[in-house]
């Protein structure tokens, strides 16, 4: 691992809820972390642990309350709101547990939002793009559906579509199958190796799910807002085994 | 703006019934404000146009024999007196020739014109009516208050020993065109006039009352070799009048009375009219902008998460500001649109329904297309000045919330 590029390093960063409040929390204590470019991680550890709030500081959707963040080499501390905004929609996809998609467009129309967020409308080109994109999560057929049609798989999968429509280097996944039966669980898991392996796509997921978070290249525990130190996973596997 | 635009109708769509509503509720309030507006001026101006038809805008009259009391209270002291104004014979205003060139040369004038005029006796046979008899010079008085217009029978012409007399006169004497009458003053000056036309100026009163002969022809009834006993002019600014006999009686030390002054009563009362209409535009609007406000205020707690999605995907604060501004703008937009519409259809309907005795609208009601576009234009900015204060809780909110729930 030492051999890829750093797409992202934290050093001590810590995150408190509530601050100047009588109850004010610090929910991660100095978390250290490093993902190099076109890794697979996933993200586990109990509820509660700063999973959700971790991968918002990442996603720059929250401020962190301390410490160093570099996301592409770049400092994100000292960034204005429209900055953060521009750094996200540039670097950043995201798929969430649930219906996380817009209710009042259609599943084509949902994976070119980035664009018309971009450029105020939707070219031919965007929507050949948004085509290809759903033929590979396999929903072409269904893209003139709206969200409420599809199945949570489906949903899942055009989810998945959208956070690369971009072509962001970095995928974050809160729980992507948290919601799914173990079938649709794992086309959405195996469609985001997929992309990961064929585009070279950093991945980021939580998930509750050991079976899937063994299949990746990496996890990194959250236990009470602290990283537990690494352990590669295939050791894991072979020491349990 | 693309994007703004192209959200905002997906939002309003999919909150189909409640932006039904407000928009149902905008165009109401639109109608109402346009409808009243529209009526108003269409009223207020009728009322002007029938007031002013047979009026001149400004009159100069000769200066009032004052009566002085001979007897002066000294201090202390009271004096119980009985002062009565004598009856008075038209008398000429002094220079009335000079005066009438330096009005008509006053900016703002349109046309002059001197009359003479005073009271009489319209007599045929036994039948015998007080009247005004007015002596004119016809082109000039018809450039005031466009009596040709007004002639429903004969021929409009003053020429010496012809008279115009009014609809109501013509019944109550018993005369029709070419027959005479014998017109008497108080001072019993009397001549024979023959009927040259019938006029109806649209009011029962002057239609008994008024008489046209020449000018001529009173000068020497009313016995002004020469004189005039008003001079009637018209200005260009009608409701400057005022300020334009002001002006005038400043400069020449003439008694001068604009219209305004003379209705003064009638125009406050088109006033209360006009405040009373605005309170009723000012509240309406208000209530339009709550509506919309309150609407879109519930919008942005419904659509938390999408504002939240958005927001993750890269859009920023001012973009999904501009969501919600636009959605205001477009609900004030489509609203007023159907509202003019609306009041459109209301105005057909009170020209076809509401009618006067005549079975004419009781006047003209029509929606100038400046009023419909100044409505739009405006009920368009209200919805997006109502969508600013939740489009301000939009900015505010914390797309890592939203996206948590
Ligand atoms: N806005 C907030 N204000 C205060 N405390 C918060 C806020 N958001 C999260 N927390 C707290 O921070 C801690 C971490 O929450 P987080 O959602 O990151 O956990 P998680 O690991 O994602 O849990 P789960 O697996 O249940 O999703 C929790 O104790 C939570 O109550
Ligand atoms: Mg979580």
């Amino acid at each position: 691992m030492s051999e890829r590029a750093e797409l992202l390093r934290m050093s001590r960063v810590c995150k408190s809820y509530g601050v100047g409040t009588p109850v004010e929390t610090e929910v991660l204590h100095s978390v250290d972390l490093v993902i190099g470019q076109g890794e697979f991680v996933a993200l586990i550890g109990p509820s509660g642990s700063g999973k959700s709030t971790l991968l918002n500081i990442i996603g720059l959707l929250e401020p962190m309350s301390s410490g160093d963040y570099l996301l592409e080499g770049r400092s994100v501390a000292n960034l204005s709101d429209t900055e953060l905004t521009r750094c996200r929609g540039d670097t950043l996809g995201f798929v969430f547990q649930f219906h996380h998609l817009l209710p009042a467009f259609t599943a084509l129309e949902n994976v070119m939002m980035p664009a018309l967020i971009r450029a105020g409308r939707f070219s031919d080109a965007d929507r050949q793009y948004g085509l290809s994109l759903l033929d590979r999560v396999g929903l072409k057929a269904a893209a003139g559906k709206k969200p409420g049609e599809l199945s949570g798989g489906m949903q899942q999968r055009v989810a998945i579509a959208r956070a690369l429509a971009r072509g962001s280097p970095l995928v974050l996944a809160d729980e992507p199958t948290g919601n799914l039966d173990t079938q649709s669980a794992d086309e959405v898991f195996a469609l985001m190796r997929q992309f990961n392996r064929d585009e070279g796509t950093t991945f980021l997921i939580v998930t509750h799910d050991p079976r899937l978070a063994q299949r990746c290249d990496r996890i990194i525990e959250l236990v009470d807002g602290r990283v537990r130190p690494p352990t590669d996973v295939h050791d894991t596997a072979v020491s349990k085994a | 703006m693309g994007f703004a635009f192209t959200i905002a109708i997906r939002f309003l769509r999919e909150g189909r019934f409640q932006s039904l509503l407000i928009i149902v509720g905008v165009a109401a309030g639109v109608a109402v404000v346009t409808y009243v507006s529209a009526l108003i001026d269409g009223l207020q101006g009728n009322t002007i146009r029938r007031t002013l038809g047979t009026q001149a805008h400004i009159v100069v009259k000769p200066f009032e024999e004052k009566s002085v009391p001979s007897l002066v209270a000294r201090p202390g002291e009271l004096v119980a007196r009985d002062i009565q104004p004598r009856a008075q014979r038209p008398r000429s205003i002094d220079n009335w020739r000079s005066l009438a060139t330096e009005i008509a040369a006053t900016p703002g004038i349109v046309a002059v014109t001197p009359i003479a005029s005073g009271a009489g006796l319209a007599i045929r046979g036994e039948a015998s009516r007080s009247v005004a008899m007015i002596g004119i010079e016809l082109d000039g008085y018809d450039r005031i208050v466009s009596l040709r217009e007004k002639i429903i029978k004969g021929v409009a012409r003053v020429a010496p020993g012809e008279a115009m007399i009014g609809q109501q006169l013509a019944e109550d004497l018993g005369v029709s065109i070419g027959e005479r009458i014998v017109l008497r003053t108080g001072g019993d000056a009397a001549d024979t006039f023959t009927v040259s036309a019938i006029f109806d100026l649209g009011n029962r009163d002057l239609n008994r009352r008024n008489v046209y002969i020449t000018l001529k022809s009173a000068q020497s009834l009313f016995n002004i070799p020469g004189g005039a006993t008003n001079i009637y002019a018209t200005v260009t600014e009608l409701f400057s009048a005022d300020q334009t006999a002001a002006l005038l009686k400043q400069r020449t030390g003439a008694d001068i009375e604009s219209w305004m002054e003379s209705n003064a009563q009638l125009l406050s009362a088109l006033d209360a009219q006009t405040i009373s209409t605005r309170l009723i535009r000012g509240f309406t609007t208000l209530v339009a902008m709550l509506g919309i406000a309150s609407v879109l205020v519930v919008s942005v707690v419904q659509k938390r998460k999408e504002i939240g999605i958005l927001r993750a995907m890269g859009a920023t604060r001012a973009q999904m500001t501009r969501v919600f501004l636009m959605q205001g703008g477009i609900v004030g937009l489509v609203g007023s649109v159907l509202g003019v519409v609306l009041a459109k259809l209301l105005l057909w309907a009170f020209s076809m329904f509401v009618l006067g005795s005549d079975g004419k609208p009781l006047f003209m009601t029509e929606l100038p297309l400046d009023l419909a576009v100044i409505v739009t234009l405006v009920a368009t900015l209200c919805g997006v000045l109502a969508a600013a204060a939740p489009a301000r809780s939009v900015a505010k909110l914390d797309p890592a919330q939203a996206i948590r729930i």
